[in-house]
């Protein structure tokens, strides 16, 4: 029994299923990341928790309190939305009390509520203004301010960084973080941003067409994604996912890959239970890091194998130098060490580290567990 | 080459000229009988025209003598009853339907035409109606007795005390439906995200309609105001089918003042200098809100 449970809740519009049988359980505390592309269901989701819109079938509970039905009022849950969707009438001060007004808290405790939040969120010089004549980072910060008054058991966040300039958004995102850890607080946040899911989490939900598609911490995510969908979708640039032939040589499988030229060339994998499909086709999952010159592998991994290919293109990119290949007639992305070395149209020796390569079941889309 | 680029040219020329050629005639015409007369009336006020326009000219004795007439002052201060009645039943009743039909109720598709169709009907029209409803030996009363209630009485429109109330029924009927439309439309212009945000906040129905959303709707009340006001000055035409301006001079408005003064009591400067007065009344709120309207939009 977790702080928020989500059990078993799905979610139909007339005929149209938009969530399925969606589970998750939420320790107090943590900070909960939902993504998935656009129209997966995750504001739906999100309404559901804070009680905007009826649950279809299935429960959810905050606190072991069952919540369906209940008046999002009465959840004691806040919620910060994309818009900010902050009073425009009202000044700073007024939107961020109006919710404690409601709920009957006397006027010198909210004075005192307010000052406490706006100090934390330095906003005190603000609070006798209208929203109208704030900027779009400082209406941000009212809006994380009216849910943080109310401190309620669990914050809901929808996309509220999608409206800001890239540099602001990730200014906000570590603040926001520090405010986590600072007040340890249950978050539920919603995004289709993965970099923002990445850093901001303890834990990721990855959705699809109303699927819960995998569960888990950042790692997990990125190191052993469940299947092709979330391997795709977290991380930037995107994994790179190649038809390949496994070879199994003395219980050792290898990965039979095409360069350039079509050239056949092996790789040994890490995993040790891929005996059964000698002979059959996979997808391969490399992420660009795994994928170097030889000098930039990584000294920890146990199994670096070489590969050499003819470079595409070379695209610097300051801290980063990516490097686009043919590998099994796909275009191939490798990340490099700025300096590295490399020249398009070249031959290159590259060196692929198979610790981090998953492999998926081109039919069911799954990994196929190592 | 060259010759074939001056071609093209003259092309492009006669393109943007097109345009302007077919609408010089409406802008003339416009320009004439909107602006020219306006200004021609504005001179008329001036001199000391009767039947027929004369150029003699008299400065602003008009003025004066309008506003000695008692004619004149009884249809102002019937202006003022009848605007601020009007004015404000259109918008609580305006704003009390469009609240109500935000409620997603269902049928609204059916309803919020019903309300409306009476916009679609002319002041004549909606006048005899309501003068053969009103009417004590045809209408309401009528039926009352005829239906066995024999004590019922209602003849404000033969009453020149309640006459005026009776202008502000037909006209209040007839406006409402359009004013609800326009909060409507405001109503449905809030973000929804506003709604929710006000839903968890814990506002009650009551909180939520006088704290955030009627305040949000107050460019619609803006708009409103100057529509209703505008038509308030303007009645003439309900008048007219109504009471006919009686009993008496009870519902006499300074258009119907202004109609009768010119063209039937031969005193066309004094119907003149009545006319500029209602002008410049609607100038005055007219003027700041297009302002204000223009500038907001600039922003
Ligand atoms: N009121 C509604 N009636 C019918 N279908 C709806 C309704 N609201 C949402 N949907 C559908 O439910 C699905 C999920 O919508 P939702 O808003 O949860 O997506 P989302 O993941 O938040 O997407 P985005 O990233 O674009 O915000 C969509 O396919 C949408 O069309
Ligand atoms: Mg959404």
């Amino acid at each position: 029994m977790g702080f928020l449970d989500i059990s078993h809740v799905s979610k139909a519009y007339g005929s149209v299923q938009v969530l399925h049988e969606v589970d998750i359980s939420v320790e107090e505390g943590e900070f909960i990341v939902l993504v998935g592309p656009s129209g997966c269901g995750k504001s739906t989701l999100m309404n559901m928790i804070a009680g905007l819109e009826p649950i279809t079938t299935g429960d959810i509970s905050i606190r072991g309190r069952l919540m369906n039905g209940v008046h999002p009022s009465k959840r004691n849950i806040a919620m910060v939305f994309q818009s900010y969707a902050l009073y425009p009438n009202m000044t700073v001060a007024q939107n961020m009390t109006f919710g404690l007004e409601m709920h009957g808290v006397p006027k010198a405790e909210r004075d005192r509520l307010l000052a406490d939040v706006a100090r934390l969120l330095q906003i005190d010089h603000l609070l006798e203004r209208k929203p109208g004549h704030l900027s779009g980072g400082q209406r941000q910060r009212v809006a994380m301010g009216r849910a943080l008054v109310r401190n309620p058991d669990v914050f809901l966040f929808d996309e509220p960084l999608s409206n800001l300039d890239a540099k602001l958004r990730v200014d906000m995102r570590t603040e926001i973080k520090k405010l986590h850890q600072k007040l340890g607080t249950t978050i539920v946040y919603v995004t289709h941003d993965q970099i923002e899911a990445l850093t901001l989490s303890t834990r990721i939900a990855v959705m699809n067409k109303g699927y819960i598609q995998q569960l888990g911490t950042p790692k997990e995510i990125y190191d052993t994604p469940a299947n092709l969908f979330v391997a795709t979708f977290m991380g930037s640039p995107a994994m790179n996912i190649l038809p390949a032939t496994i070879k199994v040589r003395d219980g050792v499988a290898f990965a039979e890959i095409a360069d350039a030229q079509g050239r056949l060339q092996s790789l040994q994998f890490s995993q040790k239970n891929l005996a059964s499909w000698d002979g059959k086709e996979i997808l391969l999952g490399i992420r660009p890091e795994a994928i170097t010159d030889i000098d930039g592998a990584d000294r920890k991994s146990q199994n670096i194998q070489r590969f050499s290919n003819v470079v595409t293109v070379i695209e610097p990119a300051g801290s980063d130098t990516f490097v686009t290949m043919t590998v099994s007639g796909r275009d191939v992305v490798a990340r490099m060490r700025a300096d590295a070395s490399v020249a398009a149209r070249d031959r290159f020796e590259f060196a692929v580290n198979m610790d981090k390569a998953v492999v998926f079941d081109p039919k069911t889309e799954a990994r196929i567990p190592g | 080459m060259p010759i074939r680029t001056t071609r093209a040219d003259l092309r492009t020329r006669l393109q943007d000229f097109i345009p302007k050629i077919v609408l010089a005639p409406s802008l003339a015409a416009i320009l004439i009988f909107v602006y020219g007369f306006i200004v021609f009336t504005g001179y008329l006020s001036m001199t000391d025209s009767k039947m027929l326009p004369s150029f003699d000219f008299v400065g602003l004795d008009n003025y004066v003598r309008l506003f000695s007439l008692p004619a004149w002052n009884t249809a102002l201060i019937n202006l003022v009853i009848f605007a601020a009645l009007y004015i404000a039943i259109c918008t609580v009743i305006g704003l009390g339907l469009a609240i109500l039909l935000d409620q997603k109720i269902r049928g609204e598709g059916v309803l919020r035409p019903i309300y409306l169709y009476p916009m679609a009907l002319s002041f004549i029209v909606t006048g005899t109606a309501w003068k053969w409803f009103l009417d004590p030996g045809l209408g309401l009363e009528n039926t009352m007795h005829l239906w066995g209630w024999t004590d019922f009485q209602f003849n404000w429109i033969k009453d020149r005390h309640m006459a005026i109330y009776t202008l502000v029924i037909a006209a209040v009927w007839q406006t409402s439906g359009f004013v609800m439309a326009m909060f409507l439309a405001g109503l449905r212009g809030i973000d929804n995200e506003i709604l929710k945000a006000a839903q968890i906040d814990g506002a009650s129905n009551f909180a939520l309609y006088r704290r955030i959303v009627i305040p949000l709707l107050r460019p619609a009340f803006l708009s409103a105001f100057v529509i209703l006001f505008h038509m308030a000055i303007k009645s003439y035409d309900l008048v007219i089918a109504l009471t006919g301006g009686g009993p008496g001079r009870a519902t006499e408005l300074p258009a119907t003042f202004m109609y009768s003064y010119t063209f039937t009591r031969n005193s066309m400067g004094i119907g003149a200098a009545s006319a500029v007065i209602m002008l410049m009344t609607v100038a005055a709120i007219m003027i700041p809100y297009l302002y204000s309207e223009l500038g907001a939009k600039k922003e």
